[in-house]
């Protein structure tokens, strides 16, 4: 066990300051990234949902409510795409 | 309720997601090449190059994400769900791979290629929104789909 813990303390010691800043940084990176696809998978949930209600109920407004919903859901997804080109510039620059 | 929840959405003109996918395309084709230019004076070669793989991931993630919709949409409204949020998940993916893959190539600048990502994805929605709500707002003004005019001539 001592082995182990030496061993483990020896391989803390080898990383740079360089190479714990990159680990922590990846490690908020991907936090980052998790979290800016979380909420619009919520959003996008509730907004299909609900434009899928308003086709059931008023099935002649189908068209306006389909072209709202896709403007809707592609406004959503922007914020994981921020989130995501935030992680990478994170990560890689 | 469960009866409509099964039956396809009838929509009596072209499919909604194809016609704002097909228009958004063609708005990307007009201010593509300005982005690239503008970007490539900034960044150099390599910053075109990136730009116009950012312009076409995001080209691609509308078109993707228009052919889900309309396929589940034929089908049936709950199946359009089911596209709606596994195609977030598919399309997120995609967009990951695609960057994931080039990120260590010699032409790849990802500064360039973030931004145009973002401005392009969200000035082409600002871009679409403003067409979308002027037709609605004023539906004498929505443009007649080309196969309606040679039909009613």
């Amino acid at each position: 066990m001592s082995i182990l813990a030496q061993a483990t303390t020896a391989a803390e010691a080898a990383l740079t300051a360089a190479d714990q800043k990159s680990i922590s940084a990846a490690g908020y990176a991907g936090l980052a990234y998790g979290l800016a696809t979380l909420g619009p998978g919520i959003g996008i949930g509730y907004l299909v949902g609900q434009s899928v209600q308003a086709m059931a109920r008023q099935p002649e407004a189908a068209g306006m409510v389909r072209t709202t919903m896709f403007l809707g859901i592609a406004f959503t997804e922007a914020l994981a795409l921020i989130g995501f080109v935030v992680f990478i510039l994170l990560k890689f620059v | 309720m469960g009866a409509t929840m099964t039956s396809p959405i009838h929509v009596d003109s072209d499919a909604p997601e194809a016609m704002i996918a097909r228009d958004m395309v063609k708005k990307a084709a007009i201010i593509g090449p300005i982005l690239i230019i503008a970007f490539g004076f900034i960044w150099g070669v390599h910053g075109a190059l990136s730009t116009a793989y950012g312009l076409a991931i995001v080209v691609a993630n509308f078109v993707l994400a228009a052919a889900m919709l309309t396929w589940a949409g034929r089908i049936s409204p709950g199946f359009v769900m089911g596209a709606a949020l596994f195609g977030y998940l598919i399309r997120l993916s995609l967009i990951f791979l695609a960057i994931w893959l080039v990120r260590t190539a010699s032409w790849v600048e990802l500064v360039p290629l973030g931004i145009t990502i973002v401005t392009t994805h969200l000035g082409l929605l600002f871009w679409e929104m403003k067409r979308v709500s002027l037709s609605i707002a004023y539906p004498g003004l929505k443009p007649t789909p080309a196969s309606k005019e040679s039909t009613s001539k």
